[in-house]
């Protein structure tokens, strides 16, 4: 019914082009959240879907129609922004009935969906205040319930909860998708984070630089990453990687004057002719450890050196920054480890876990 | 139990002054010096504009307005009586009779027979005349001119005399100035101009910001460097282009080129380009996301006008309106060519420029006539200062 169609979507400002061309189907009630550094075009897209940029070229389908030059206001979306655009002038009963004032709506429609939209968000109790006079987390509520009280089949959020401290923003992603189950809509959402990413998303799609680089459900998103920056940007502490060099076939790489064995996923992925190609080889924090896991097949292993520079205790775990093989990498290891900084210690690497990516295109191997 | 407290709370004090004075650094001391220089600057002339119109005319033109609390002596001469009102008392013959009104609370300071013995006798002490006989005048101003012999006298002597006269104070000259000299219909006149000239602008530039501020359309930014480049064009360059134009219409309309319409519009002409150029800044400086969120909420460029851009930018606007009333108040030359000089249309400056001619040695009137226009420029000034401060300051202290 709102389902949400990019097709070509490109939005150039002068010369300057932001958003290249992305092709973008959205199912109608689906959380999607678009993920990417500053400048990706995350938010230029965000605004073309809302109607607050214009559209360069390519089409924008609502439902099933082609809404590039509808206004704002009649693509039946409601949008919440970074810094909540409360009106300061307003109660907050006013600021979330003024949508609904302008739609010409009753006096007692619009007083029923306030006060029903301030009872979920819990902020009954200060409809008659102006925004100056609430909280962080109060505005970014009032900001939520004058979406909610029009009843949009698309919600827009943008980057809602940055300017929230850690703690509420960790409270308020549960209740945003506790909102979402609620009001079953279609939502869009903004975000650089990519734990706000991964913990709300029906499906996260990628971007960088304008493009597109891949769509897919969080949990698929961290274990085949199709390219070395959804892999580096998925994940925190963030994947690390090793220059390589394919050998014996495909069988396994070199990594300086070191041979490690690699999966047969990953060797059947290569193409033929692939000898001594240059790859880099993508080893997630977690894939290193003190001692052998049980369910991991000994063959698939190596034993590598750490020197530790920095050891993070984060309670249940403990990130170990520090140089191995010459490069830079982070392990995440139990707590009971001894390791501190200046130590020497022995980690095994957990090879069947590994990403193979070319080292010039970038792409992976074995997706 | 009491010592213990002192003790214990002296070196706090003693730390707390030294605390005080270790925060005094030459550049506050030298602000606040020269905050207080501005601020006396500013008061004094206006404090003696006040007390000055408030004084009795007599005592404004013999003494300065400082005096005006202590009493102020001068001499003055009057005649006495004559033989016609002599009576016999005890064998001697007086004159009695007074100087001035008793009750007027003069006290005479001295006095004599001649100008230049004036202040040669203190009251209490006799004085012979040439008349014959010798007079006792008291301090209340009577006097009794007592001779042995009866009096011949036929036309009275003249008695100088130093006279202290208490302060006064009236409003006496309000009345005069408001009713005779025709401040008070210039005053209407004035407000007639001001008020009209001040609405007008604000309503065309408000309109005008929001437009140069938030809507979109082919050579904005050069219609914003025009508006820019209009503010610096002196307003006497167009004064005689626009009473050609005024003219040339009233002949065809077979009106009067001096109106009061002619002289809001003109007003309003020249206090456009600041305006919108104020406003402009003020508006652009409102966060975008308000304006969106608004569009999104089905707002139309006129509803986000009305409902979110005019509340917000009151600060502004008020300061503007400030800006203008007061211009367009003290406005002499504008007033002058396009309004002209009848009783109808005079308008305060115009009137205040009148009596310096016609009635320039009299201070009572002019200083009550200054003060009654400048006091409205106070009283907007003060009602509406905060809005002034904000206004100037828009844009430069992030939410603010």
């Amino acid at each position: 019914m709102a389902g949400i169609s990019l097709r070509k979507l490109r939005k150039t400002f002068g010369t300057l082009t932001v958003v290249h061309d992305i092709d973008l189907e959205i199912a109608d009630k689906e959380f999607i959240i678009l993920v990417g550094p500053s400048g990706c075009g995350k938010s230029t897209t965000l605004r073309m879907i809302a109607g607050l940029e214009d559209i360069s070229s390519g089409d924008l389908v609502i439902g099933d129609t082609i809404v590039n030059d509808v206004p704002p206001k009649n693509r039946d979306i409601a949008m919440v922004f970074q810094n909540y655009a409360l009106y300061p002038h307003m109660t907050v009963y006013k600021n979330m009935a003024f949508g609904l004032e302008l739609r010409h709506s009753p006096r007692e429609i619009i007083d029923k969906k306030v006060n029903e939209a301030a009872e979920i968000l819990d902020i009954a109790h200060l409809l008659n205040r102006r925004p100056k006079a609430l909280s962080g987390g109060q505005r970014q509520r009032v900001a939520l319930g004058r979406a909610m009280v029009r009843s949009p089949a698309v919600f827009l959020l943008d980057e809602p909860l940055s300017n929230l401290d850690a703690k509420l923003r960790t409270a308020m992603r549960a209740e945003i998708t506790k909102l979402h189950r609620k009001l079953d809509a279609t939502f869009i959402y903004v975000t650089h984070d990519q734990v706000e990413a991964m913990t709300m998303a029906d499906r996260i799609v990628v971007m960088k630089d304008g493009h597109i680089h891949q769509v897919d459900t969080p949990q698929a998103l961290y274990d085949r990453p199709v390219n070395m920056f959804v892999a580096g940007f998925i994940g925190a502490p963030q994947m690390n990687f090793f220059p390589v060099a394919v050998a014996r076939g495909g069988t396994s790489v070199r990594f300086g004057d070191r041979e490690l064995p690699l999966p047969a996923r990953l060797s059947e992925a290569l193409p033929p002719g692939s000898a001594d190609r240059a790859c880099m080889l993508g080893l997630r924090p977690e894939h290193f450890h003190e001692r052998l896991p049980v369910d991991v097949d000994p063959a698939m292993t190596a034993e590598m050196d750490m020197e530790v520079e920095l050891a993070e205790p984060m309670g249940a775990e403990l990130h170990l920054n520090g140089v191995l093989g010459g490069e830079t990498v982070i392990a995440r290891v139990s707590p009971r480890c001894q390791a501190r900084a200046g130590d020497r210690i022995t980690l095994i690497a957990d090879l069947s876990s590994a990403h193979l990516f070319d080292k010039k295109t970038e792409a992976a191997f074995g997706n | 139990m009491s010592t213990e407290v002192v003790t214990s709370t002296l070196p706090a004090d003693r730390s707390a002054l030294r605390g005080y004075l270790a925060q005094l650094s030459w550049g506050k001391v030298a602000a606040h010096l020269a905050l207080l220089a501005l601020v006396v600057l500013w008061t004094f002339p206006t404090a003696g504009l006040l007390i000055s119109s408030l004084r009795d005319k007599d005592q404004l033109t013999t003494s300065g307005w400082w005096t005006a609390l202590v009493s102020t002596e001068t001499n003055e001469l009057a005649r006495l009586g004559t033989a016609a009102d002599q009576i016999e008392e005890n064998g001697t013959w007086h004159i009695r009779g007074k100087l001035f009104e008793a009750d007027s609370g003069r006290s005479v300071v001295a006095f004599g027979t001649s100008f230049e013995t004036v202040a040669g006798t203190l009251p209490g002490q006799p004085v012979e005349m040439r008349d014959g006989g010798e007079i006792n005048v008291a301090a209340d101003g009577s006097y009794d001119w007592v001779s042995p012999t009866p009096f011949e006298v036929t036309r009275g002597p003249r008695l100088f005399y130093v006279v202290s006269i208490p302060p006064e104070f009236t409003l006496d000259n309000y009345i005069e100035v408001l009713n005779a000299e025709g401040i008070g219909r210039s005053f209407i006149n004035s407000f007639t101009v001001t008020i009209p000239a001040t609405v007008i602008p604000i309503l065309i530039a408000a309109f005008a910001a929001y437009a140069l501020a938030w809507m979109t359309f082919p050579f904005r930014t050069v219609l914003v460097a025009a508006v820019v480049g209009l503010i610096v064009v002196p307003l006497q360059m167009s004064l005689i282009p626009l009473l050609r134009l005024y003219n040339d219409i009233a002949g065809i309309t077979g009106g009067s080129s001096k109106t009061y319409l002619g002289i809001w519009l003109a007003h309003t002409g020249f206090g456009l380009p600041l305006a919108i150029y104020l406003l402009r800044n003020y508006m652009a400086g409102l966060p975008r996301e308000l304006m969106e969120s608004a569009r999104i909420d089905g707002a139309s460029h006129f509803k986000i006008f009305t409902t979110m851009v005019l509340p917000l930018s009151f600060p502004a606007l008020a300061s503007f309106a400030i800006f203008q009333f007061l211009w367009v108040w003290n406005d002499l030359l504008v007033a002058t060519v396009f309004l002209g000089n009848t009783e109808s249309t005079l308008v305060l400056t115009g009137r205040l420029r009148e009596l310096l001619g016609s009635r320039g040695d009299n201070w009572e009137i002019l200083t009550s006539g200054a003060f009654i226009s400048i006091i409205v420029p106070l009283i907007v000034f003060f009602s509406l200062q905060r809005y002034f401060v904000r206004g100037l300051l828009a844009g430069s202290v992030k939410g603010g």
